[in-house]
């Protein structure tokens, strides 16, 4: 019998059509992954099993628990049920805990919630269950608070507080989407163990397929509220049928092909940089300690190349980020673009500033939402000394919205009027309109879906022939690297551990860690020849 | 554009027209004494009635609303003109000296209430309406800098402003193309708040005689008037009571109209 | 915790330092001589003498901020220039009417606001939490010096439930003294418990909105128990900054509301103090509000570290 049974399920919330007809099944100790791209509506199928879903929500159709009708269930019982008979994990462990409460009682309340018992044996229940998502109470005293833990740690509490009580389903919605790929590998591995040892169901809702792939007896692909394909794992990645399917697939091992690069004079060096950040006082007299966020890194970026720089959330590629675009200043050691300094005081010196420019990660943040896209790409023009004018502004604005993909007359909307997509875009056109020496691309494609994340690649490729680009790409994420670079660095707390050709470090990492973050990063399975670079 | 955005834009104009409408017109000369036609309540002739002296309500509230709005305006406009820069500046320079020294400054007059203000003034200086401008004025500073320096600091972490340093611009540059741009409507709904706060504070003011002195009048000093008569004529209190209730109902209203209508994200804080 | 309590406490004392010199400054820029002001024009050069002399006047500005500041530690106030008689002892009285006056609304007001507050929040949008709402947008635009005077009508001209003015004194009793505060009370708390009210709803729904209140709700928590147990903690932050606010509200209404009941407090005394131009009077009454408001303050800072983890540990 099976444990979950969602059958012709559809909700509207405020009279918008969210899920249509939804269909999903998952037996005792099954893993069924639901995934999809932004707008799918996988973690709203997750949250109407939960019955949380927003104010306005209507539902049809049928969500049977174990036997039990959840669309018809009162609320009372449906509370009984939460925490008891589903738990759910979220994705934002950083605020899906109570920040004014100590970790050991909220674990405590799942089991006090729904089992009267007192107070010491639900304590010793909360430490055995942190123990088994690897917070030993010995390290972890119940009298933590979630501000001391990390990501990954608290997103364990999280799990442990939804499988405190043994549930029978167990929901996992995005869970690892907000960690570091070795944490993640980790936290995969608990839930894993988790289902395994006590024969739950769990329903995992993921955009990314590698992770998918990694976990799942059965997976399910959904596109704008509708279930497009469904099989058995295996089944589904040897015989996908459907279009959709087969694209998502695709775009997410998209492979771009770089042109030659030509050229070999030294662009950005970067020599023993070192950037302290201070620490918070820790008493009134004392000196503020000091935190190390970059430590003695140094490379060189020649002209025409495409470097690449990887690492885990915290290393400092930010850091460096910022002070290689001469936003802030280093401790020791320099950088030089061209020659010359990049950080000159708080007054830009437009000299070096005007070789450089930047596209950020959040295509929602990059933009003043005041702005119409003339006014938005042209604002580098303040580096010139004569910025063009006229109807030669107007060349120019036209000229990059084409050549990154959009129309001339885009330039009179505002930013609002855009996909997340379509903003990378214009972000790239921003950057490229003064034409200059260096481009950094910080997590540009993080925030993107995958299939837009591949025609970005494209466009990125494209213009690397069209006007011979040098940028330094910096993200977490390795398959992108891997084919939009030339060669990559691999950072590690504020050092540069391993830098060398792309193909090299990734088929043979010399460094533990790098060694480390590439058997960690779950990958999906060969089911075809890998298009040839 | 919701219900109460039209009813309070409504009632505030109402105010507003009748301050306006003094300075040509008014039913009697507000000053003038009857001593014959002292006390009536509402009648056809004195549609708001008579005081104690035989002045006419109505026309003493028309000009009262004069009193009231120019104060309360130029309050918020000392708070915002001194206010807004200065939480600029703070947000621009987070954590250095300036930005401390700017939110310690800050702190400090958050210690002195408008009426310890007043009181100070008017010992030095004497009594007057400028006292209440200047005290509700400078108690507004730290309102506006602080509320500045919050949304800038947020915007300042936003990508679109890494990209305008990227471009080379300055952090005066930045404040004035990107950041005040985009704190402007949480600033005009402050502002609203911050003015029918400063109505309710002149008319405290003036009720225990730091703000306007006679002969000028204002609803505070009516009431202050009335406060000896009230058992045996109680309109003298009402309606100046009504007058400055009815505007700062009108003008939180329109406060709350113009959040939800120009940006329902933001945040306004109400003390 | 303790690393914390110091750091304000030494804030607390830079603050109180630069107001009193701010008082100090601003009282000194008053025109005349406040002994030529007691003794009249017809006073001879040595008597004035003599008597700038006794008040300290003949002193530097810099001797005088010293003597007034550590006269004031030690309680001594100086010497009112109208009634030659010791400020401090002028204070002590009226004191004990205007600060009592002060928390008795901040109670009431509070004792009201969070079950309006948390009431509102609860029913969001449904008739329970509009009537709430409209009754504080009703409530904050009403001046409490109004709000007394219509108190006094109702219920001490008409129904004779309260005196209409005047003060029992706190030698006849606890009771007694409270009630004759009632009335001042209630009209100081209303309106600052509509603004309260309406910070406390907000500040709700704000944390309905938050992450962890779902992970409640996964737990089987119940709407009302999620509220309860995780909201109302973590809403409590911005509330705190609030409630601190409304004390120099308070206190500044409560010098005002005084003039209502006839109250012999602070307001009393620096209303008169103003116009007999006795400014050492003003400047102590001055230095005293803004000592309450910024402890009061320090008290709320303290107050959030016990409310909130995160300020413990960090520092």
């Amino acid at each position: 019998m099976s444990l979950l049974q969602i059958k012709d399920l559809s909700l509207s919330i405020h009279g918008i059509e969210i899920l249509q007809r939804v269909n999903l099944t998952i037996a005792p100790g099954e893993i069924v992954a639901v995934t999809g791209e932004s707008g799918s509506g996988k973690s709203m199928t997750a949250l109407a099993v939960m019955q949380l879903l927003p104010a306005g929500s209507e539902t049809t159709g049928s969500i049977l628990l174990d036997g039990e009708e959840v669309l018809d269930l009162p609320e009372d019982r449906m509370c009984e049920l939460r925490g008891a008979a589903v738990g759910m994990v979220f994705q934002e462990p950083m605020t899906a805990l109570n920040p004014v409460k100590t970790i050991g009682d909220q674990v405590m309340e799942t089991i006090l919630i729904h089992r009267a018992m007192p107070r010491d044996k639900a304590e010793e229940r909360a430490r055995e269950v942190l123990a088994r998502v690897g917070l030993p109470p010995e390290r972890y005293p119940l009298g933590r608070y979630p501000h001391e833990l990390s990501g990954g740690q608290r997103q364990r509490v999280v799990i442990a507080m939804a499988i405190a009580l043994r549930p029978k389903l167990l929901i996992a919605d995005e869970p690892t989407t907000a960690l570091d790929v070795t944490t993640q590998a980790q936290i995969l591995d608990l839930l894993k163990g988790l289902v395994r040892e006590y024969g739950m169901g769990m329903l995992m809702i993921t955009h990314d397929l590698a992770v998918v792939a990694d976990m799942a007896d059965h997976i399910t692909v959904m596109r704008r509220g509708e279930v497009v394909e469904a099989a058995r794992t295996r089944q589904l990645l040897t015989g996908m049928t459907h279009p959709y399917t087969k694209m998502l697939f695709a775009a997410s091992e998209h492979q771009v092909s770089l042109p030659e690069t030509v050229g070999q004079m030294p662009l950005l060096a970067v020599a023993n940089v070192v950037r302290d950040y201070p620490l918070p006082r820790t008493s009134l007299f004392a000196r503020p300690g000091q935190h190390r966020a970059v430590d003695h890194v140094s490379f060189t970026l020649h002209q025409g190349e495409r470097l690449g720089l990887v690492g885990e959330s915290g290393c400092g590629k930010s850091t460096l980020t910022r002070a290689i675009l001469g936003l802030e200043p280093v401790q020791a050691g320099h950088i030089l673009l061209d020659g010359q300094p990049v950080y000159s005081g708080n007054k830009a010196n437009l000299a070096v500033r005007r070789k450089m420019q930047v596209v950020f990660q959040d295509p929602y943040g990059s933009f003043n939402p005041r702005h119409r896209v003339d006014r938005l790409v042209t604002e580098p023009f303040h580096l010139l000394e004569n910025p063009p004018m006229g109807s030669e502004r107007r060349d120019r604005i036209a000229e990059m919205l084409t050549a990154v993909g959009l129309s001339p007359d885009d330039s009179g909307k505002y930013i609002h009027e855009f996909s997340g997509g379509q903003r990378q875009r214009i972000a790239i056109a921003r950057a490229l309109i003064i034409r200059p020496q260096l481009i950094l691309f910080d997590e540009a494609v993080s925030a993107l879906d995958v299939s837009v994340r591949a025609q970005i690649l494209d466009l990125l490729a494209d213009l690397c022939a069209s006007y011979d680009l040098t940028y330094l790409f910096i993200s977490h994420d390795l398959s992108v690297v891997r084919t939009i670079t030339d060669r990559v660095m691999v950072m590690q707390a504020g050092r540069i551990v391993e830098q060398g050709e792309t193909e090299q470090v990734f088929s043979d990492p010399q460094h533990p860690y790098t060694e480390a973050l590439i058997a960690a990063a779950p990958r999906l399975p060969r089911r075809r020849p890998m298009i040839a670079r | 554009m919701s219900r109460n955005l039209i009813l309070g834009a409504g009632l505030s104009s109402l105010v507003v027209l009748s301050a306006l409408v003094s300075f040509v017109w008014t039913p009697y000369d507000y000053a003038a004494l009857n001593i014959p036609a002292k006390l009536q309540t509402p009648n056809a002739r004195h549609w708001l009635g008579t005081d104690h002296f035989g002045r006419d309500m109505f026309s003493m509230i028309m000009v009262g609303a004069r009193t009231s709005i120019a104060v309360a305006l130029l309050a918020v406009g000392i708070g915002m003109s001194l206010g807004v820069p200065l939480g600029l500046a703070a947000a621009a320079r987070k954590g250095s000296w300036l930005d401390e020294l700017i939110m310690r400054g800050n702190d400090l007059v958050f210690a002195f209430p408008s009426l310890v203000i007043a009181i100070l003034i008017t010992a030095v200086f004497g009594a007057g309406a400028v006292n209440a401008i200047i005290a509700i004025g400078i108690f507004n500073i730290p309102v506006f800098a602080r509320i500045t320096r919050g949304a800038a600091l947020s915007l300042w972490e936003r990508e679109f402003i890494m990209a305008a340093r990227v471009a080379g611009k300055s952090a005066a540059h930045i404040s004035a193309e990107h950041i005040l741009p985009n704190v402007a409507n949480l600033l005009i709904v402050q502002g609203t708040i911050q003015f029918s706060l400063g109505i309710l504070a002149e008319a405290g003011l003036s009720y225990v005689g730091l703000g306007a002195q006679p002969p000028t009048p204002s609803w505070g000093r009516m009431l202050a008037d009335a406060q000896t008569m009230v058992s045996f004529a109680p309109h003298l209190a009402l309606i100046p009571g009504f007058a400055i209730i009815l505007t700062v109902l009108g003008l939180n209203l329109m406060g709350d109209g113009l959040r939800d209508w120009l940006d329902p994200r933001i945040r306004v804080a109400r003390s | 915790m303790l690393r914390y309590s110091l750091k304000r406490a030494f804030s607390l004392a830079i603050s109180l330092a630069v107001a009193s010199l701010v008082i100090f400054a601003v009282i000194e820029i008053a025109p005349g001589d406040p002994a030529s002001f007691m003794l009249g024009v017809n006073a001879q050069p040595d008597t004035l003498a003599a008597l700038r002399t006794e008040l300290g006047l003949d002193q530097s500005k810099a001797e005088r901020y010293i003597s007034w500041i550590t006269g004031m530690l030690r309680g001594d106030f100086g010497t009112s220039y109208t009634y030659r008689t010791p400020v401090s002892q002028m204070i002590a009285d009226r004191m004990w009417v205007s600060l009592p006056l002060a928390l008795y609304a901040l109670a009431l007001s509070t004792a009201i606001a969070f079950p309006a507050g948390i009431y509102a929040a609860s029913r969001r949008g449904k008739v329970g939490d509009l009537t709430v709402m409209s009754a504080t947008q009703l409530g904050v635009a009403i001046p409490n010096f109004w709000f007394a005077m219509m108190l006094v009508l109702v219920f001490a001209i008409n129904l004779r439930w309260f005196n209409a003015g005047g003060f029992a004194g706190w030698d006849k009793g606890l009771a007694a003294g409270l009630h004759s505060l009632t009335l001042p009370a209630i009209a100081l708390a209303l309106p600052q418990a509509a603004i309260l009210a309406r910070v406390m709803r907000s500040a709700l729904l704000d944390i309905l909105g938050e992450d962890f209140m779902r992970t409640a709700r996964a737990k089987g928590l119940s709407r009302r128990q999620a509220l309860w147990r995780h909201g109302l903690r973590n809403a409590l932050i911005p509330v705190l900054t609030i409630i601190g606010l409304q004390f120099s509200f308070l206190l500044a209404g409560s010098i005002i509301i005084e003039q209502v009941f006839y109250l012999p407090g602070l307001g009393r005394l620096v209303f008169q103090a103003i116009s007999a131009r006795d400014l050492i009077v003003v400047e102590s009454v001055v230095m005293l509000l803004v000592f309450a408001v910024i402890t009061v303050n320090f008290l709320v800072d303290l107050a959030y570290a016990a409310v909130d983890p995160r300020l413990r540990s960090r520092t």
